[in-house]
Protein backbone atom coordinates (compact mmCIF):
# COMPACT_ATOMS: atom_id res chain seq x y z
CA UNK A 1 0.00 0.00 0.00
CA UNK A 2 2.78 2.41 0.99
CA UNK A 3 4.47 1.63 -2.30
CA UNK A 4 1.41 2.88 -4.22
CA UNK A 5 1.08 6.02 -2.11
CA UNK A 6 4.75 6.78 -2.75
CA UNK A 7 4.31 6.27 -6.48
CA UNK A 8 1.36 8.66 -6.48
CA UNK A 9 3.50 11.22 -4.63
CA UNK A 10 6.23 10.75 -7.24
CA UNK A 11 3.68 11.26 -9.99
CA UNK A 12 2.51 14.51 -8.41
CA UNK A 13 6.11 15.64 -7.95
CA UNK A 14 6.94 14.91 -11.59
CA UNK A 15 3.92 16.92 -12.70
CA UNK A 16 4.95 19.86 -10.50
CA UNK A 17 8.42 19.80 -12.11
CA UNK A 18 6.91 20.03 -15.57
CA UNK A 19 4.43 22.71 -14.50
CA UNK A 20 7.18 24.59 -12.67
CA UNK A 21 9.38 24.71 -15.74
CA UNK A 22 6.38 25.67 -17.87
CA UNK A 23 5.45 28.53 -15.54
CA UNK A 24 9.03 29.80 -15.61
CA UNK A 25 8.30 30.90 -19.17
CA UNK A 26 6.47 34.06 -18.09
CA UNK A 27 7.58 36.77 -15.66
CA UNK A 28 4.18 36.75 -13.93
CA UNK A 29 4.00 33.02 -13.32
CA UNK A 30 7.71 32.27 -12.93
CA UNK A 31 7.89 32.69 -9.20
CA UNK A 32 4.95 30.46 -8.42
CA UNK A 33 6.34 27.94 -10.90
CA UNK A 34 9.51 27.74 -8.88
CA UNK A 35 7.49 27.31 -5.69
CA UNK A 36 5.42 24.52 -7.26
CA UNK A 37 8.57 22.64 -8.19
CA UNK A 38 9.92 23.19 -4.67
CA UNK A 39 6.67 21.84 -3.25
CA UNK A 40 6.91 18.74 -5.44
CA UNK A 41 10.49 18.23 -4.35
CA UNK A 42 9.52 18.49 -0.68
CA UNK A 43 6.78 15.87 -0.86
CA UNK A 44 9.00 13.56 -2.92
CA UNK A 45 11.74 13.78 -0.28
CA UNK A 46 9.36 13.36 2.67
CA UNK A 47 7.57 10.49 0.93
CA UNK A 48 10.86 8.71 0.26
CA UNK A 49 11.97 9.05 3.88
CA UNK A 50 8.77 7.55 5.33
CA UNK A 51 7.31 5.32 2.63
CA UNK A 52 10.17 3.95 0.53
CA UNK A 53 10.71 0.22 0.61
CA UNK A 54 13.29 -1.60 -1.45
CA UNK A 55 11.80 -4.13 -3.86
CA UNK A 56 15.22 -5.63 -4.36
CA UNK A 57 15.70 -8.65 -2.03
CA UNK A 58 19.43 -7.93 -1.63
CA UNK A 59 18.77 -4.52 -0.09
CA UNK A 60 16.74 -4.36 3.10
CA UNK A 61 15.09 -1.08 4.00
CA UNK A 62 15.00 -0.27 7.69
CA UNK A 63 14.38 2.88 9.69
CA UNK A 64 16.41 2.72 12.89
CA UNK A 65 16.57 5.97 14.85
CA UNK A 66 20.27 6.39 14.17
CA UNK A 67 19.72 6.30 10.41
CA UNK A 68 16.84 8.70 10.61
CA UNK A 69 19.04 10.99 12.70
CA UNK A 70 21.72 10.89 9.99
CA UNK A 71 19.18 11.63 7.26
CA UNK A 72 17.45 14.49 9.07
CA UNK A 73 20.80 15.80 10.28
CA UNK A 74 22.05 15.89 6.70
CA UNK A 75 18.95 17.64 5.48
CA UNK A 76 19.17 20.17 8.32
CA UNK A 77 22.83 20.95 7.66
CA UNK A 78 22.28 21.25 3.89
CA UNK A 79 19.20 23.42 4.35
CA UNK A 80 20.86 25.85 6.71
CA UNK A 81 24.03 26.25 4.63
CA UNK A 82 22.14 26.35 1.31
CA UNK A 83 19.56 28.82 2.58
CA UNK A 84 22.09 31.18 4.14
CA UNK A 85 24.38 31.15 1.12
CA UNK A 86 21.54 31.71 -1.31
CA UNK A 87 20.06 34.52 0.76
CA UNK A 88 23.32 36.32 1.33
CA UNK A 89 24.93 36.13 -2.07
CA UNK A 90 25.04 39.29 -4.12
CA UNK A 91 23.08 39.30 -7.35
CA UNK A 92 26.34 39.70 -9.25
CA UNK A 93 27.70 36.46 -7.85
CA UNK A 94 24.64 34.48 -8.97
CA UNK A 95 26.24 32.62 -11.88
CA UNK A 96 29.05 31.16 -9.80
CA UNK A 97 26.60 30.16 -7.09
CA UNK A 98 24.44 28.29 -9.60
CA UNK A 99 27.60 26.58 -10.75
CA UNK A 100 28.52 25.66 -7.18
CA UNK A 101 25.10 24.19 -6.38
CA UNK A 102 25.24 22.30 -9.64
CA UNK A 103 28.55 20.80 -8.53
CA UNK A 104 26.96 19.69 -5.24
CA UNK A 105 24.30 17.76 -7.17
CA UNK A 106 26.99 16.13 -9.31
CA UNK A 107 28.98 15.15 -6.22
CA UNK A 108 25.84 13.68 -4.66
CA UNK A 109 25.23 11.53 -7.76
CA UNK A 110 28.86 10.37 -7.80
CA UNK A 111 28.75 9.47 -4.11
CA UNK A 112 25.58 7.43 -4.59
CA UNK A 113 27.32 5.46 -7.32
CA UNK A 114 30.35 4.84 -5.11
CA UNK A 115 28.12 3.57 -2.31
CA UNK A 116 25.97 1.38 -4.55
CA UNK A 117 28.85 -0.24 -6.39
CA UNK A 118 29.84 -2.97 -3.98
CA UNK A 119 26.56 -4.82 -3.48
CA UNK A 120 25.58 -4.62 -7.13
CA UNK A 121 28.67 -6.41 -8.44
CA UNK A 122 27.58 -9.28 -10.61
CA UNK A 123 24.60 -7.49 -12.11
CA UNK A 124 26.36 -5.97 -15.06
CA UNK A 125 23.43 -3.81 -16.27
CA UNK A 126 23.17 -2.18 -12.86
CA UNK A 127 26.94 -1.68 -12.70
CA UNK A 128 26.80 -0.04 -16.13
CA UNK A 129 24.19 2.42 -14.83
CA UNK A 130 26.27 3.02 -11.70
CA UNK A 131 29.39 3.69 -13.78
CA UNK A 132 27.53 6.16 -15.98
CA UNK A 133 26.25 8.00 -12.90
CA UNK A 134 29.72 7.99 -11.35
CA UNK A 135 31.54 9.33 -14.41
CA UNK A 136 28.98 11.99 -15.35
CA UNK A 137 28.41 13.07 -11.74
CA UNK A 138 32.14 13.40 -11.05
CA UNK A 139 32.83 15.33 -14.26
CA UNK A 140 29.96 17.65 -13.42
CA UNK A 141 31.26 18.11 -9.88
CA UNK A 142 34.89 18.94 -10.63
CA UNK A 143 33.95 20.92 -13.75
CA UNK A 144 31.44 23.03 -11.82
CA UNK A 145 33.97 23.75 -9.09
CA UNK A 146 36.48 24.94 -11.70
CA UNK A 147 33.76 27.05 -13.34
CA UNK A 148 32.95 28.49 -9.92
CA UNK A 149 36.61 29.35 -9.25
CA UNK A 150 36.99 30.90 -12.68
CA UNK A 151 33.87 33.04 -12.34
CA UNK A 152 34.71 34.36 -8.90
CA UNK A 153 38.16 35.27 -10.12
CA UNK A 154 40.26 32.78 -8.14
CA UNK A 155 41.31 31.13 -11.38
CA UNK A 156 41.58 34.04 -13.75
CA UNK A 157 43.78 32.65 -16.48
CA UNK A 158 42.78 29.93 -18.86
CA UNK A 159 45.42 27.29 -18.36
CA UNK A 160 46.19 25.39 -21.50
CA UNK A 161 48.40 22.37 -21.58
CA UNK A 162 50.09 21.73 -24.89
CA UNK A 163 47.87 19.48 -27.04
CA UNK A 164 45.17 19.72 -24.40
CA UNK A 165 42.50 18.68 -26.90
CA UNK A 166 44.30 15.42 -27.57
CA UNK A 167 45.03 14.90 -23.87
CA UNK A 168 41.39 15.55 -22.95
CA UNK A 169 40.00 13.30 -25.64
CA UNK A 170 42.43 10.57 -24.67
CA UNK A 171 41.56 10.98 -20.99
CA UNK A 172 37.86 10.77 -21.79
CA UNK A 173 38.36 7.56 -23.75
CA UNK A 174 40.52 6.05 -20.99
CA UNK A 175 37.92 6.97 -18.36
CA UNK A 176 35.05 5.44 -20.31
CA UNK A 177 37.10 2.33 -21.09
CA UNK A 178 37.98 1.93 -17.42
CA UNK A 179 34.28 2.15 -16.58
CA UNK A 180 33.42 -0.37 -19.30
CA UNK A 181 36.15 -2.70 -18.09
CA UNK A 182 34.90 -2.56 -14.52
CA UNK A 183 31.38 -3.29 -15.77
CA UNK A 184 32.34 -6.16 -18.02
CA UNK A 185 34.85 -7.81 -15.69
CA UNK A 186 32.40 -8.28 -12.78
CA UNK A 187 35.30 -7.18 -10.62
CA UNK A 188 34.73 -5.97 -7.09
CA UNK A 189 37.96 -3.97 -7.04
CA UNK A 190 37.55 -0.92 -4.83
CA UNK A 191 40.86 0.44 -6.05
CA UNK A 192 39.72 0.32 -9.65
CA UNK A 193 36.46 2.02 -8.71
CA UNK A 194 38.41 4.87 -7.12
CA UNK A 195 40.57 5.02 -10.25
CA UNK A 196 37.48 5.59 -12.41
CA UNK A 197 36.32 8.22 -9.93
CA UNK A 198 39.71 10.00 -9.96
CA UNK A 199 39.97 9.89 -13.75
CA UNK A 200 36.48 11.40 -14.04
CA UNK A 201 37.34 14.19 -11.61
CA UNK A 202 40.53 14.91 -13.51
CA UNK A 203 38.63 14.98 -16.80
CA UNK A 204 36.13 17.47 -15.37
CA UNK A 205 38.99 19.77 -14.34
CA UNK A 206 40.82 19.52 -17.65
CA UNK A 207 37.54 19.92 -19.54
CA UNK A 208 36.72 23.32 -18.02
CA UNK A 209 40.20 24.76 -17.31
CA UNK A 210 41.08 25.64 -20.93
CA UNK A 211 37.66 27.12 -21.68
CA UNK A 212 37.81 30.82 -21.21
CA UNK A 213 36.22 34.06 -22.12
CA UNK A 214 32.62 34.44 -22.96
CA UNK A 215 32.10 30.70 -23.17
CA UNK A 216 31.68 30.18 -19.43
CA UNK A 217 27.85 30.46 -19.42
CA UNK A 218 27.65 27.76 -22.05
CA UNK A 219 29.81 25.48 -19.92
CA UNK A 220 27.68 26.00 -16.82
CA UNK A 221 24.57 25.22 -18.80
CA UNK A 222 26.20 22.10 -20.21
CA UNK A 223 27.32 20.92 -16.77
CA UNK A 224 23.80 21.59 -15.53
CA UNK A 225 22.43 19.12 -18.04
CA UNK A 226 25.21 16.67 -17.09
CA UNK A 227 24.05 16.65 -13.49
CA UNK A 228 20.49 16.15 -14.70
CA UNK A 229 21.68 13.12 -16.62
CA UNK A 230 23.55 11.78 -13.60
CA UNK A 231 20.36 12.12 -11.53
CA UNK A 232 18.44 10.28 -14.23
CA UNK A 233 20.91 7.38 -14.08
CA UNK A 234 20.24 7.24 -10.36
CA UNK A 235 16.55 7.04 -11.20
CA UNK A 236 17.23 4.14 -13.52
CA UNK A 237 19.23 2.36 -10.85
CA UNK A 238 16.44 2.50 -8.27
CA UNK A 239 13.55 2.28 -10.71
CA UNK A 240 12.64 5.65 -9.26
CA UNK A 241 10.32 7.57 -11.56
CA UNK A 242 10.67 11.04 -10.06
CA UNK A 243 14.47 10.96 -10.23
CA UNK A 244 14.20 9.88 -13.82
CA UNK A 245 11.70 12.54 -14.90
CA UNK A 246 13.42 15.30 -12.91
CA UNK A 247 16.85 14.35 -14.20
CA UNK A 248 15.86 13.93 -17.82
CA UNK A 249 13.79 17.15 -17.83
CA UNK A 250 16.85 19.07 -16.70
CA UNK A 251 19.08 17.11 -19.04
CA UNK A 252 17.04 18.02 -22.10
CA UNK A 253 16.32 21.54 -20.85
CA UNK A 254 19.98 22.19 -20.16
CA UNK A 255 20.99 20.88 -23.56
CA UNK A 256 18.42 23.09 -25.27
CA UNK A 257 19.53 26.11 -23.26
CA UNK A 258 23.16 25.37 -24.12
CA UNK A 259 22.30 25.27 -27.82
CA UNK A 260 20.29 28.49 -27.50
CA UNK A 261 23.27 30.24 -25.91
CA UNK A 262 25.61 28.99 -28.59
CA UNK A 263 23.21 30.33 -31.20
CA UNK A 264 23.20 33.72 -29.50
CA UNK A 265 26.97 33.79 -29.84
CA UNK A 266 26.89 32.26 -33.30
CA UNK A 267 29.41 29.65 -32.30
CA UNK A 268 28.97 25.91 -32.72
CA UNK A 269 29.00 23.95 -29.47
CA UNK A 270 31.89 21.91 -30.83
CA UNK A 271 34.12 25.01 -30.90
CA UNK A 272 33.20 25.88 -27.35
CA UNK A 273 34.08 22.45 -26.04
CA UNK A 274 37.22 22.01 -28.05
CA UNK A 275 38.43 25.45 -27.15
CA UNK A 276 38.80 27.04 -30.59
CA UNK A 277 37.92 30.30 -28.88
CA UNK A 278 40.82 30.17 -26.47
CA UNK A 279 43.37 29.22 -29.08
CA UNK A 280 42.55 31.97 -31.54
CA UNK A 281 42.22 34.50 -28.72
CA UNK A 282 45.81 33.83 -27.80
CA UNK A 283 46.80 34.51 -31.39
CA UNK A 284 44.75 37.70 -31.58
CA UNK A 285 46.21 39.23 -28.45
CA UNK A 286 49.66 38.42 -29.73
CA UNK A 287 48.95 40.29 -32.94
CA UNK A 288 47.18 43.27 -31.33
CA UNK A 289 46.57 45.02 -34.62
CA UNK A 290 44.33 47.81 -33.36
CA UNK A 291 45.99 51.20 -33.20
CA UNK A 292 44.82 54.77 -33.00
CA UNK A 293 44.21 57.37 -30.37
CA UNK A 294 41.52 57.40 -27.77
CA UNK A 295 39.63 60.40 -26.51
CA UNK A 296 38.70 61.13 -22.89
CA UNK A 297 35.53 62.91 -21.84
CA UNK A 298 34.83 64.63 -18.54
CA UNK A 299 31.80 63.97 -16.38
CA UNK A 300 30.36 67.43 -16.91
CA UNK A 301 30.71 67.17 -20.69
CA UNK A 302 28.95 63.81 -20.55
CA UNK A 303 26.15 65.33 -18.48
CA UNK A 304 25.68 68.16 -20.97
CA UNK A 305 25.70 65.79 -23.90
CA UNK A 306 23.07 63.56 -22.33
CA UNK A 307 20.92 66.37 -21.07
CA UNK A 308 20.47 67.76 -24.58
CA UNK A 309 19.92 64.42 -26.25
CA UNK A 310 16.60 63.13 -27.50
CA UNK A 311 17.43 59.51 -27.26
CA UNK A 312 19.93 57.64 -25.10
CA UNK A 313 20.60 53.92 -25.14
CA UNK A 314 22.41 52.27 -22.26
CA UNK A 315 24.43 49.13 -22.96
CA UNK A 316 25.10 47.35 -19.67
CA UNK A 317 27.76 44.67 -19.26
CA UNK A 318 29.47 42.71 -16.56
CA UNK A 319 31.32 45.83 -15.36
CA UNK A 320 27.96 47.22 -14.23
CA UNK A 321 27.38 44.11 -12.17
CA UNK A 322 30.86 44.16 -10.65
CA UNK A 323 30.52 47.80 -9.63
CA UNK A 324 27.01 47.18 -8.22
CA UNK A 325 25.89 50.16 -10.30
CA UNK A 326 22.42 48.87 -11.20
CA UNK A 327 20.63 51.24 -8.81
CA UNK A 328 22.47 54.37 -9.80
CA UNK A 329 21.99 53.64 -13.49
CA UNK A 330 18.26 53.42 -12.87
CA UNK A 331 18.47 56.79 -11.13
CA UNK A 332 20.26 58.21 -14.17
CA UNK A 333 17.60 56.77 -16.45
CA UNK A 334 14.76 58.29 -14.38
CA UNK A 335 16.48 61.67 -14.24
CA UNK A 336 16.91 61.74 -18.01
CA UNK A 337 13.33 60.58 -18.57
CA UNK A 338 12.07 63.44 -16.40
CA UNK A 339 13.83 65.81 -18.74
CA UNK A 340 12.19 64.30 -21.76
CA UNK A 341 15.03 62.10 -22.94
CA UNK A 342 13.99 58.74 -24.31
CA UNK A 343 16.10 56.12 -22.50
CA UNK A 344 16.35 52.43 -23.32
CA UNK A 345 18.57 49.55 -22.33
CA UNK A 346 20.10 47.36 -25.02
CA UNK A 347 20.55 43.85 -23.71
CA UNK A 348 22.91 41.58 -25.60
CA UNK A 349 21.98 37.90 -25.18
CA UNK A 350 25.33 37.07 -23.58
CA UNK A 351 25.94 40.30 -21.68
CA UNK A 352 27.23 39.50 -18.23
CA UNK A 353 28.15 35.97 -17.36
CA UNK A 354 24.84 34.23 -18.07
CA UNK A 355 21.99 34.82 -20.49
CA UNK A 356 19.49 37.09 -18.81
CA UNK A 357 22.07 38.13 -16.21
CA UNK A 358 21.57 41.82 -17.00
CA UNK A 359 17.80 41.48 -16.88
CA UNK A 360 17.93 40.01 -13.41
CA UNK A 361 20.31 42.71 -12.28
CA UNK A 362 18.28 45.60 -13.69
CA UNK A 363 15.07 44.07 -12.40
CA UNK A 364 16.67 44.22 -8.96
CA UNK A 365 16.78 48.00 -9.18
CA UNK A 366 13.18 48.17 -10.46
CA UNK A 367 13.97 49.13 -14.04
CA UNK A 368 10.77 48.92 -16.08
CA UNK A 369 10.52 45.65 -18.00
CA UNK A 370 9.48 47.47 -21.20
CA UNK A 371 12.69 49.51 -21.20
CA UNK A 372 14.83 46.43 -21.72
CA UNK A 373 15.24 45.76 -25.41
CA UNK A 374 16.79 42.68 -26.92
CA UNK A 375 19.44 42.91 -29.56
CA UNK A 376 17.33 42.29 -32.67
CA UNK A 377 14.74 44.93 -31.80
CA UNK A 378 17.19 47.61 -30.69
CA UNK A 379 19.84 47.33 -33.41
CA UNK A 380 17.89 49.33 -36.04
CA UNK A 381 17.35 52.08 -33.46
CA UNK A 382 21.00 52.97 -32.96
CA UNK A 383 21.09 55.09 -36.14
CA UNK A 384 18.63 57.60 -34.67
CA UNK A 385 20.18 57.61 -31.23
CA UNK A 386 22.13 60.60 -29.94
CA UNK A 387 24.18 58.97 -27.21
CA UNK A 388 25.00 55.38 -26.45
CA UNK A 389 26.41 54.76 -23.00
CA UNK A 390 28.36 51.54 -22.75
CA UNK A 391 28.74 50.63 -19.08
CA UNK A 392 31.21 47.87 -18.40
CA UNK A 393 30.49 46.01 -21.63
CA UNK A 394 33.16 45.22 -24.16
CA UNK A 395 33.01 42.12 -26.32
CA UNK A 396 29.31 42.54 -27.10
CA UNK A 397 30.00 45.89 -28.79
CA UNK A 398 33.26 44.93 -30.50
CA UNK A 399 32.99 45.63 -34.25
CA UNK A 400 35.69 43.04 -34.88
CA UNK A 401 32.91 40.47 -34.61
CA UNK A 402 31.63 41.82 -37.93
CA UNK A 403 34.74 43.03 -39.68
CA UNK A 404 37.71 40.91 -38.69
CA UNK A 405 37.53 37.24 -39.75
CA UNK A 406 40.65 36.48 -37.74
CA UNK A 407 39.04 37.67 -34.51
CA UNK A 408 38.02 34.95 -32.07
CA UNK A 409 34.58 36.49 -31.72
CA UNK A 410 34.09 36.85 -35.49
CA UNK A 411 30.52 35.95 -36.38
CA UNK A 412 29.01 36.73 -32.99
CA UNK A 413 26.11 39.14 -33.43
CA UNK A 414 26.84 42.42 -31.68
CA UNK A 415 25.02 45.61 -30.77
CA UNK A 416 25.54 48.14 -33.57
CA UNK A 417 26.46 51.00 -31.26
CA UNK A 418 28.79 52.59 -33.81
CA UNK A 419 25.74 53.71 -35.82
CA UNK A 420 24.75 56.28 -33.20
CA UNK A 421 25.97 59.89 -33.09
CA UNK A 422 28.04 59.65 -29.92
CA UNK A 423 29.37 56.71 -28.03
CA UNK A 424 30.46 57.03 -24.43
CA UNK A 425 32.30 54.06 -23.02
CA UNK A 426 32.68 53.70 -19.29
CA UNK A 427 35.47 51.35 -18.32
CA UNK A 428 37.84 51.09 -15.42
CA UNK A 429 40.88 50.92 -17.67
CA UNK A 430 41.92 50.12 -21.21
CA UNK A 431 42.27 46.44 -20.42
CA UNK A 432 40.63 43.96 -22.75
CA UNK A 433 37.25 42.36 -22.08
CA UNK A 434 36.57 38.90 -20.72
CA UNK A 435 37.38 37.32 -24.06
CA UNK A 436 40.81 38.94 -23.83
CA UNK A 437 40.76 40.83 -27.12
CA UNK A 438 41.23 44.45 -28.15
CA UNK A 439 38.26 46.58 -29.15
CA UNK A 440 38.59 49.02 -32.04
CA UNK A 441 35.36 50.73 -31.00
CA UNK A 442 37.38 52.63 -28.40
CA UNK A 443 39.45 54.20 -31.20
CA UNK A 444 36.40 55.25 -33.21
CA UNK A 445 36.34 59.07 -33.69
CA UNK A 446 32.77 59.09 -32.35
CA UNK A 447 33.78 57.34 -29.16
CA UNK A 448 34.71 59.09 -25.92
CA UNK A 449 36.11 57.20 -22.98
CA UNK A 450 34.86 57.87 -19.48
CA UNK A 451 37.30 56.05 -17.23
CA UNK A 452 36.49 55.02 -13.70
CA UNK A 453 34.46 52.63 -11.59
CA UNK A 454 30.93 52.46 -13.01
CA UNK A 455 29.17 53.23 -9.75
CA UNK A 456 31.51 56.08 -8.93
CA UNK A 457 31.27 57.69 -12.35
CA UNK A 458 27.51 57.29 -12.65
CA UNK A 459 26.93 58.73 -9.18
CA UNK A 460 28.92 61.82 -10.12
CA UNK A 461 27.08 62.01 -13.43
CA UNK A 462 23.71 61.94 -11.68
CA UNK A 463 24.86 64.67 -9.28
CA UNK A 464 26.09 66.77 -12.20
CA UNK A 465 22.82 66.33 -14.09
CA UNK A 466 20.82 67.42 -11.05
CA UNK A 467 22.59 70.78 -11.05
CA UNK A 468 21.63 71.46 -14.65
CA UNK B 1 24.30 -13.73 -25.69
CA UNK B 2 25.15 -10.12 -24.97
CA UNK B 3 22.40 -9.00 -27.32
CA UNK B 4 19.91 -11.22 -25.51
CA UNK B 5 20.94 -9.68 -22.19
CA UNK B 6 20.44 -6.23 -23.62
CA UNK B 7 17.00 -7.07 -25.00
CA UNK B 8 16.00 -8.63 -21.69
CA UNK B 9 17.25 -5.53 -19.86
CA UNK B 10 15.27 -3.22 -22.13
CA UNK B 11 12.17 -5.39 -21.82
CA UNK B 12 12.33 -5.48 -18.04
CA UNK B 13 12.74 -1.72 -17.84
CA UNK B 14 10.33 -0.79 -20.59
CA UNK B 15 8.23 1.44 -18.34
CA UNK B 16 11.29 3.45 -17.32
CA UNK B 17 12.40 3.74 -20.91
CA UNK B 18 9.00 5.14 -21.86
CA UNK B 19 9.30 7.72 -19.08
CA UNK B 20 12.81 8.57 -20.21
CA UNK B 21 11.93 9.16 -23.84
CA UNK B 22 8.73 11.07 -23.13
CA UNK B 23 10.54 13.24 -20.55
CA UNK B 24 13.09 14.25 -23.18
CA UNK B 25 10.27 15.55 -25.38
CA UNK B 26 8.47 17.24 -22.51
CA UNK B 27 11.69 18.94 -21.43
CA UNK B 28 12.39 20.26 -24.90
CA UNK B 29 8.80 21.40 -25.48
CA UNK B 30 8.32 23.12 -22.14
CA UNK B 31 11.65 24.91 -22.20
CA UNK B 32 11.59 25.84 -25.85
CA UNK B 33 9.10 28.57 -25.03
CA UNK B 34 11.04 30.39 -22.31
CA UNK B 35 12.02 33.92 -23.39
CA UNK B 36 15.72 34.71 -23.17
CA UNK B 37 15.17 37.26 -20.39
CA UNK B 38 14.25 34.40 -18.09
CA UNK B 39 17.16 32.18 -19.06
CA UNK B 40 19.14 32.79 -15.89
CA UNK B 41 16.26 31.97 -13.52
CA UNK B 42 15.40 29.02 -15.73
CA UNK B 43 18.91 27.63 -15.53
CA UNK B 44 18.82 28.12 -11.79
CA UNK B 45 15.38 26.52 -11.45
CA UNK B 46 16.43 23.54 -13.54
CA UNK B 47 19.53 23.33 -11.39
CA UNK B 48 17.32 23.01 -8.30
CA UNK B 49 15.18 20.33 -9.94
CA UNK B 50 18.09 18.02 -10.65
CA UNK B 51 18.67 18.15 -6.92
CA UNK B 52 16.09 15.35 -7.00
CA UNK B 53 19.21 13.19 -6.90
CA UNK B 54 18.93 13.64 -3.11
CA UNK B 55 16.24 10.95 -3.18
CA UNK B 56 18.91 8.50 -4.29
CA UNK B 57 21.06 9.43 -1.32
CA UNK B 58 18.12 8.91 1.05
CA UNK B 59 17.49 5.48 -0.48
CA UNK B 60 21.16 4.58 0.01
CA UNK B 61 20.86 5.54 3.66
CA UNK B 62 17.64 3.60 4.21
CA UNK B 63 19.19 0.46 2.70
CA UNK B 64 22.43 0.69 4.68
CA UNK B 65 22.75 -1.48 7.82
CA UNK B 66 22.43 0.74 10.89
CA UNK B 67 25.73 -0.47 12.36
CA UNK B 68 27.86 0.54 9.38
CA UNK B 69 28.85 4.02 10.53
CA UNK B 70 31.35 4.48 7.69
CA UNK B 71 28.73 4.01 5.00
CA UNK B 72 26.21 6.07 6.97
CA UNK B 73 28.69 8.92 7.16
CA UNK B 74 29.27 8.86 3.42
CA UNK B 75 25.50 8.73 2.91
CA UNK B 76 25.16 11.67 5.28
CA UNK B 77 27.58 13.68 3.13
CA UNK B 78 25.57 12.75 0.03
CA UNK B 79 22.36 13.93 1.73
CA UNK B 80 24.02 17.24 2.69
CA UNK B 81 25.26 17.78 -0.88
CA UNK B 82 21.86 16.94 -2.37
CA UNK B 83 20.07 19.22 0.07
CA UNK B 84 22.46 22.06 -0.76
CA UNK B 85 21.58 21.62 -4.42
CA UNK B 86 17.83 21.56 -3.77
CA UNK B 87 17.49 24.27 -1.12
CA UNK B 88 20.18 26.58 -2.50
CA UNK B 89 18.80 26.19 -6.02
CA UNK B 90 15.19 26.98 -5.16
CA UNK B 91 16.04 29.87 -2.82
CA UNK B 92 18.38 31.52 -5.35
CA UNK B 93 15.79 31.14 -8.09
CA UNK B 94 13.15 32.63 -5.84
CA UNK B 95 15.39 35.58 -5.07
CA UNK B 96 15.91 36.28 -8.75
CA UNK B 97 12.22 35.99 -9.55
CA UNK B 98 11.19 38.11 -6.59
CA UNK B 99 12.77 41.02 -8.43
CA UNK B 100 10.85 40.37 -11.58
CA UNK B 101 7.65 40.31 -9.59
CA UNK B 102 8.29 43.60 -7.79
CA UNK B 103 8.83 45.27 -11.08
CA UNK B 104 5.64 43.77 -12.57
CA UNK B 105 3.56 45.31 -9.79
CA UNK B 106 5.06 48.70 -10.32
Amino acid sequence: MNQYILEIIYLIASVTFVIGLKMLSGPQTARSGNLWAAFGMTIAIAGTIYLYNSNDPSAVTTREPIKMAFIFGGIAVGTIIGWMTAKRVKMTAMPELVSLFNGMGGACAALISLLEFHHNVGQSERIAVIMAGLIIGSVSFSGSIIAFLKLNGTLSKSLRLPHYNKINTLLMIVTVLAGVYLTASNSDSFGFLILVFALSLLYGVLFVVPIGGADMPVVISLLNSFTGLAAAFGGFLYGNQVMLTGGILVGSAGTLLTVAMCKAMNRPLFNVIFGAFGESAAVATGKSGVTGSIKDISISDTAVLMNYSKKVIIVPGYGLAVAQAQHVIHELEQLLEERGVDVKYAIHPVAGRMPGHMNVLLAESNVDYSKLSEMEEINPEFSNTDVVVVVGANDVVNPAAKTDPSSPIYGMPILDVENSKHIIVNKRSMSAGYAGIDNELFYNPKTSMLFGDAKDVLTKLVAELKTM
Amino acid sequence: MEINNLIAFLGENMQMIYILILSVFVGVEVIGKVPSVLHTPLMSGANAIHGVVIIGSIIVMLNTPADNIGLLTLGFIAVVLGTLNVVGGFVVTDRMLEMFKKKEKK
